[in-house]
């Protein structure tokens, strides 16, 4: 299916070429306006008598995630639409995607304040709801804001990349929701850099769990924004505390955003912005975990790494999950090619794959003995058998070495 | 003065600007960038990397 629908691409003149996600692209948008679809459908199954079953949509990130994305990804399968290179300027300059990504933020902003009134409100009648939502509904919402939060990053991720200083600003702000705003910093002058290495904290090793990796990271990565910043700094002869610190200044936004929230809505509401915090990052971890599992850059002659190419990430080009991660499941393109546009990212030949779409893969990696049945032989049959060349997990490596065979 | 190109996105080390954010005023030879610095706008190619370009001044 995938090569048919190259080829067809091939065939066609460049004017007459069309982007067919162009409008599906406006999907992202769920995630933002995800709480309000479930409060309409809370409202909607009380208005029905159904009041048993209605507080399971304050549960809809919970359902998108792990429910509905996987299930479409399997139904729509594989995207396989790349862009000829004769449109790519075309694309690249056609505002409306820009819009689609900065569409986000006031959604996000409206959400978070709306899920704050959920919290605390005492009489929720007009949705049907006798008094205030009860403790279980209450984390429910903590947990689907987060999955606006997570997604919210890679959306500040797509926008972080950009040579537009409007566009970096609005990175920050979509990352202050999660307090992740030295994200911006690590991930495109650390990440990227250091990507598919032992040295790069957002890299995950073969045989290293998900729960291993998510402090490894979430700690590596802050300390490594925080040492950026302060070498930046230094060589303009200032100390890192100060407002020009662009960790310091992105956490601002954090405490202003959560300063605010608390003053109006009052201190209740505190422990589910924490909550919808820590699992929104933990999310963006997640991904970050399967994006380069035990892939490695081979030192070269000159004791520098290889460059990294599109053998160093998993990709998978799943049409349902690259409409609502901007492609960064097109991976290795983006690797290549960081400022580049989500719109023009393309899948490449050479690059590794995953058996599913990154939504289908986030629920594996939580059980990590099902995640090593799936990917270490994947990882090994990428690199033909030979155990030496993947990136693994230092504590494990004497038993992982001579359990596939290298002496 | 000379300017050095990033191969991968275009940004262009022009050493009459320097790169003031980076910490590197208006003037700061090529010669004194540290090595390990990379390119600031797509992180994925280091100084070695740059390539000599020609800049056009009004």
């Amino acid at each position: 299916m995938t090569t048919t629908q190259v080829d067809e691409d091939q065939a066609v003149a460049p004017e007459d070429w069309r982007d067919r996600k162009r409008y599906l692209w406006l999907m992202g948008l769920i995630p933002p306006t995800a709480v309000f679809i479930g409060a309409g459908l809370v409202w909607a199954f009380n208005q029905l008598g159904w009041t048993a079953v209605a507080p399971v949509w304050w549960w809809i990130g919970f359902i998108l995630l792990y429910v509905l994305l996987p299930i479409l990804d399997r139904f729509f399968g594989p995207d396989g639409q790349n862009p000829p290179d004769e449109v790519m300027e075309r694309l690249e300059n056609d505002k409306y995607y820009r819009y689609c990504t900065y569409a986000y933020i006031p959604l996000q902003l409206a959400s978070l304040i709306f899920a704050c009134y959920l919290w605390t409100a005492e009489n929720l009648s007009w949705l049907g709801v006798e008094g205030g939502l009860g403790l279980v509904s209450k984390i429910g919402l903590a947990l689907s804001i987060g999955v606006m939060g997570g997604v919210g990053i890679n959306t500040a991720h797509e926008m972080g990349h950009k040579k537009d200083e409007l566009e970096r600003w609005l990175s920050k702000v979509t990352l202050a929701q999660t307090f992740y705003g030295h994200f911006y910093i690590e991930h495109n002058r650390g990440h990227h850099v250091r990507v598919a290495t032992p040295e790069d904290p957002a890299s995950s090793r073969f045989g290293e769990s998900f729960w291993t990796f998510l402090p490894r990271s979430v700690r590596g990565s802050f300390k490594s924004s925080w040492e950026l910043e302060k070498a930046r700094l230094q060589r303009l002869g200032k100390s890192p505390w100060t407002i020009h610190n662009d960790v310091l200044n992105a956490w601002l936004m954090s405490v202003v955003l959560f300063g605010v929230l608390i003053a109006v809505f009052g201190p209740v509401v505190l422990p589910f912005l924490i909550i919808q915090a820590v699992y929104g990052f933990a999310l963006l971890e997640t991904v970050n975990y399967l994006e380069h599992y035990g892939l490695l850059r081979q030192r070269t002659a000159n004791g520098r790494y290889e460059r990294c190419a599109p053998k160093h990430s998993w990709n998978s080009d799943h049409i349902v999950t690259n409409i609502f991660l901007y492609h960064l499941q097109r991976h290795s393109d983006h690797h290549a090619n960081p400022t580049r546009r989500y719109q023009t990212l393309r899948s490449m030949d050479g690059a590794p794959n995953l058996p599913s779409g990154y939504a289908s893969m986030i629920a594996l990696t939580y059980f990590p003995p099902l995640w090593r049945k799936v990917m270490d032989h994947r990882v090994l049959d990428h690199y033909n058998g030979d155990i030496t060349l993947v990136n693994i997990q230092p504590s494990k490596r004497e038993k992982i070495l001579a359990k596939y065979g290298a002496n | 003065m000379a300017a050095f190109g990033c191969p991968v996105c275009d940004y262009i080390y022009d050493e009459t600007v320097g790169a003031p954010r980076e910490g590197f005023l208006a003037g700061t030879t090529w010669e004194s960038i540290p090595a390990d610095w990379c390119c600031p706008d797509c992180g994925v190619r280091e100084k070695v990397d740059f390539e000599a370009v020609e800049v056009s001044r009004a």
